[in-house]
C-alpha cells in the first residue's frame, strides 16, 4: 500500500517534470517557426527592430504587416520588439537587423561612439514629450523648473529636458532630477513636482487614474502640461535607421530600402485612416495595454506624424539641426554631455524616402495627409 | 550517516496524513498572517509612510502604493482588459508563468549538465580545478545588462538548416548561465567529499577512477548536490524572468511584470498579479527539486542496502 502510493507519486512527479520540459521545448517554438515556412523564395527577408514592446506607438509597422503591404513590396518582414537592454541602433550596427526605430538624440550619441547608421525616414515630425505638473503647482514653463523635483526616465529619454533647461540658463544642479518608473505613481504621490510623460502614453495613464478625492478620473484641467515641441529643447523622435555602409555599397539593400519605406508609409496612412482597426492590430500583435489606452496611443501617435507638410518621413533639415544643437548643449545630472561634436555628413538622407513617396504619389497615394483629423478617444479607468 | 538520514524520512511517513494536513495548515496560516499584517499596517500606518532622516523606511499606505488584499485577489478574477477576448487576469498570469517555468526548466537542465561536467573535470584533474574555478566564479560577475544583448545578437546569427534560433533560447541560455554556477561548485564539493579512508579502500580494491566515481563519489555528492540544485533552480527562474525583461521576449512573466507595472497608476491591483505569479513560480521550482530529492533518496537507499 505504502509502496504503491510512493511509486505512484514518483511516476506522477516524473510525468509532470517531463511534461513541463516538453512543453517548454514545443510551446514557444510553434509560435516562432510559422513565419519561416511562409517565406516564399521570391520574398526578401527583412528584420525591423523596435525600441520597445509592441504598442500603438508602432501601429504603422504592424498595420503594414497585417495589411500585407510589406508582402506587396516583395518583403517578408519580421518585427522584433525590444526589451530593457536591447538598444535598436546597436542591434542595427551589429548587423542583427536590417532597420531600426529609434529617437534621433539617442542615436546621435551612438554615432559619436562609432555606430555607422543613417536616418532614412523621420516618421514622427513632432516631439511627443511633455512635462506634467499639478494645475496648482505654479510650474507652467521650463523656467519654473528651478529648485523643483523634476522627473526623468534616463536611458537617453532625458535629453529634451536638459536641452530646454539649458536654453533657459538652467542646468541639472539647479533642479533635483528624480528617476521615474514605468508608471506615474511617483508624481501622483508627490515625490516629483513635474513628471516626464509622452502624449501617447504616460499622460493617458494620468487621465485613466481615479482621483481619490473625487472618486472620478482625473481630467486635463487637473494638470499643467509643458510640451517640449514648443520649446527650444524639442528633438526629433521615432525615425527609421539603416546601415550606412550597406546603403552606400549594396544595390539590393538600396532597392529593399525604398520598397520597405513604401510599405511603412502605407501602414501609417492606414493607421491614420483606421485608428480603431490599427489599434486592434497592435493589440493582436501582443500589446498589453487596455483597448482605450491603445486607441488613445494610436490617435496621439498619428498627431505626431500627420499632417506631414513635406510628405511623411521627409527629414526637415532645420529640425534635424535643432536636435543636434540641443544635443550639443544638453548636460545631464551626471555632468555628461550627449555629444561633443557635430555628427558626420551622412547621418541622414532623404534620397530613399523621397523616392518611395514619389512612387506612391504616382500611384495616387496622399502622403501629406493635409486633411488629417484626429478622433476623440475616451479613456476608461486603468486604460481598460 | 545512514541511520541519521533515514530516521526523519521514516518518521515523517508514519505521521501522515494528519501531520501532512497540519503542515499545509501552517503554510496557509502564514499567508493569512502576512495578509493580516498588510491590512493592519495599511489601517494604522500614516498615509505618507514613515520617513526617517529623508529616507522612507516604511511604505505609504495609500491604495496606490498598497492596494487592499481583497482588491488584489478580486482583480485576479476580473478580465485583463475590457476587450471581448480578454482572459481573466489569473489565467493570463498562469499561462505566462508556465512559459517562464518551461524556459527556466530548460535553462536549469542545461545548467546541470554543464555544471556537473565542469565539476567532474575539476575533480579529475587538480590542475583543471586551479585553472577553471576562478573563471567560474568570475563568470558570475558579468552583469546581465551587458550579457543579454550579446546572447541575443549571437543567437540571431545561428541558423543551421531548418533550425533557427528562437527568442526563448536566448532566455534559456541566460537562465542556464546563472544556474550552472551553484551546481558546478556544489557538485565539486560533493565529489570531493568522500573521506580519504574510503577512496583508499577503493584503491585497495584495484578499482579505477570511473568505478570510484559511480560507486563512491556520485552517491556521496547527493547531500551537497540537492541544495546546489535548489539554488540552481531559483537562479534559473530569476535568470529567466530578468532575461525576458532584458531581451523583450513575449509570452513570459517577466514581460507582463513590466507591462502591468506601466499600468499601475490607473489599475494598482493589476500590477500585483504577475508578482504573485512569480512567487508561485519560485515555489514550483523549489518544489520540483524537492520531488527530485525524494527520487534521489530512493537511489541512496538502494546504494546503502547493497
Amino acid at each position: 500500500m505504502k509502496h504503491s502510493t510512493r511509486r505512484f507519486a514518483t511516476v506522477g512527479a516524473l510525468a509532470a517534470t517531463a511534461a513541463l520540459v516538453l512543453s517548454a521545448c514545443s510551446g514557444p517554438a510553434d509560435t516562432g517557426s510559422g513565419g519561416n515556412e511562409n517565406a516564399g523564395d521570391s520574398l526578401t527577408e527583412v528584420k525591423l527592430q523596435l525600441q520597445w514592446l509592441p504598442q500603438g506607438q508602432f501601429a504603422g509597422y504592424f498595420a503594414a504587416l497585417d495589411q500585407g503591404y510589406f508582402e506587396d513590396e516583395g518583403l517578408d518582414v519580421e518585427i522584433i520588439p525590444s526589451g530593457g537592454d536591447i538598444v535598436p541602433q546597436d542591434a542595427l550596427a551589429n548587423g542583427d537587423v536590417d532597420y531600426a526605430i529609434a529617437w534621433v538624440p539617442k542615436v546621435l550619441g551612438s554615432i559619436e561612439a562609432g555606430a555607422n547608421v543613417t536616418n532614412i525616414a523621420q516618421i514622427f515630425q513632432r516631439s511627443g514629450t511633455l512635462q506634467v505638473s499639478w494645475a496648482d503647482s505654479g510650474i507652467e514653463s521650463v523656467a519654473d523648473f528651478e529648485g523643483k523635483k523634476i522627473g526623468s526616465w534616463g536611458f537617453g529619454n532625458e535629453w529634451e529636458i536638459f536641452a530646454a533647461m539649458a536654453a533657459e540658463g538652467l542646468d541639472s544642479s539647479t533642479v533635483e532630477i528624480i528617476t521615474q518608473d514605468f508608471n506615474m505613481n511617483a508624481f501622483l504621490q508627490g515625490d516629483i513636482d513635474a513628471a516626464q510623460a509622452m502624449t501617447y502614453n504616460e499622460y493617458a495613464q494620468l487621465l485613466e487614474t481615479t482621483d481619490p478625492e473625487t472618486g472620478e478620473l482625473y481630467t486635463e484641467d487637473d494638470f499643467n502640461v509643458i510640451s517640449y515641441e514648443d520649446t527650444v529643447g524639442a528633438m526629433l523622435q521615432d525615425a527609421i535607421w539603416a546601415d550606412t555602409e550597406k546603403l552606400e555599397g549594396d544595390e539590393e539593400y538600396q532597392e529593399t530600402t525604398v520598397s520597405f519605406l513604401k510599405a511603412v508609409v502605407k501602414g501609417w496612412i492606414y493607421a491614420a485612416e483606421n485608428p480603431e482597426e490599427a489599434s486592434q492590430i497592435t493589440l493582436d500583435a501582443g500589446s498589453g495595454w487596455g483597448p482605450s489606452h491603445e486607441l488613445w496611443m494610436v490617435n496621439e501617435t498619428n498627431k505626431l506624424i500627420w499632417p506631414a507638410a513635406n510628405g511623411i518621413g521627409i527629414i526637415d533639415e532645420a529640425a534635424f539641426d535643432k536636435t543636434v544643437q540641443g544635443a550639443l548643449s544638453a548636460v545631464n545630472e551626471q555632468g555628461a554631455a550627449l555629444i561633443k561634436e557635430e555628427p558626420p555628413a551622412g547621418v541622414w538622407t532623404n534620397d530613399y524616402i523621397q523616392k518611395a513617396l514619389d512612387e506612391l504619389e504616382d500611384e495616387g497615394v496622399d502622403t501629406k495627409g493635409e486633411g488629417f483629423t484626429p478622433i476623440k478617444v475616451t479613456l476608461e479607468e486603468g486604460g481598460n | 550517516m545512514t541511520a541519521e538520514n533515514l530516521a526523519p524520512a521514516i518518521r515523517r511517513r508514519r505521521g501522515a496524513p494528519a501531520r501532512e494536513l497540519v503542515r499545509w495548515g501552517y503554510g496557509l496560516l502564514g499567508i493569512l498572517v502576512i495578509a493580516a499584517a498588510w491590512e493592519l499596517y495599511k489601517f494604522l500606518g500614516p498615509a505618507d509612510g514613515v520617513v526617517i532622516a529623508g529616507a522612507r523606511v516604511l511604505p505609504r499606505t495609500t491604495d496606490l502604493a498598497m492596494p487592499h488584499t481583497w482588491d488584489m485577489v478580486a482583480r485576479l478574477f476580473d478580465p485583463v482588459t475590457r476587450s471581448a477576448t480578454a482572459n481573466p487576469l489569473w489565467l493570463e498570469v498562469a499561462l505566462a508563468a508556465l512559459t517562464t517555468l518551461g524556459i527556466a526548466a530548460v535553462g536549469w537542465l542545461v545548467g546541470i549538465v554543464i555544471g556537473f561536467l565542469l565539476a567532474l573535470v575539476m575533480q579529475r584533474w587538480r590542475l583543471a580545478e586551479w585553472g577553471l574555478l576562478p573563471w567560474i566564479i568570475l563568470s558570475q560577475t558579468v552583469p546581465l545588462i551587458a550579457f543579454a544583448p550579446i546572447v541575443r545578437s549571437w543567437g540571431s546569427r545561428i541558423e543551421i538548416g531548418a533550425f533557427e534560433w528562437q527568442d526563448w533560447m536566448s532566455v534559456a541560455v541566460i537562465a542556464s548561465y546563472l544556474a550552472f554556477f551553484p551546481i558546478a561548485v556544489g557538485a565539486l564539493k560533493g565529489l570531493q567529499s568522500p573521506d580519504v579512508i574510503h577512496t583508499e579502500l577503493m584503491r585497495t580494491y584495484g578499482v579505477g577512477w570511473w568505478k570510484t566515481l559511480l560507486k563512491l563519489r556520485i552517491p556521496a555528492s547527493v547531500p551537497y548536490l540537492l541544495p546546489a540544485l535548489r539554488l540552481g533552480a531559483a537562479n534559473a527562474v530569476v535568470g529567466a524572468v530578468v532575461a525576458e525583461v532584458s531581451t523583450g521576449m513575449q509570452g513570459g512573466i517577466g514581460r507582463i511584470l513590466i507591462q502591468y507595472a506601466g499600468q499601475a497608476s490607473g489599475d494598482p491591483s493589476k500590477a500585483w498579479g504577475p508578482i504573485f505569479g512569480s512567487i508561485v513560480l519560485g515555489l514550483a521550482a523549489a518544489g520540483s527539486v524537492a520531488i527530485l530529492g525524494a527520487i534521489l533518496r530512493n537511489y541512496r537507499r538502494v546504494e546503502i542496502n547493497a
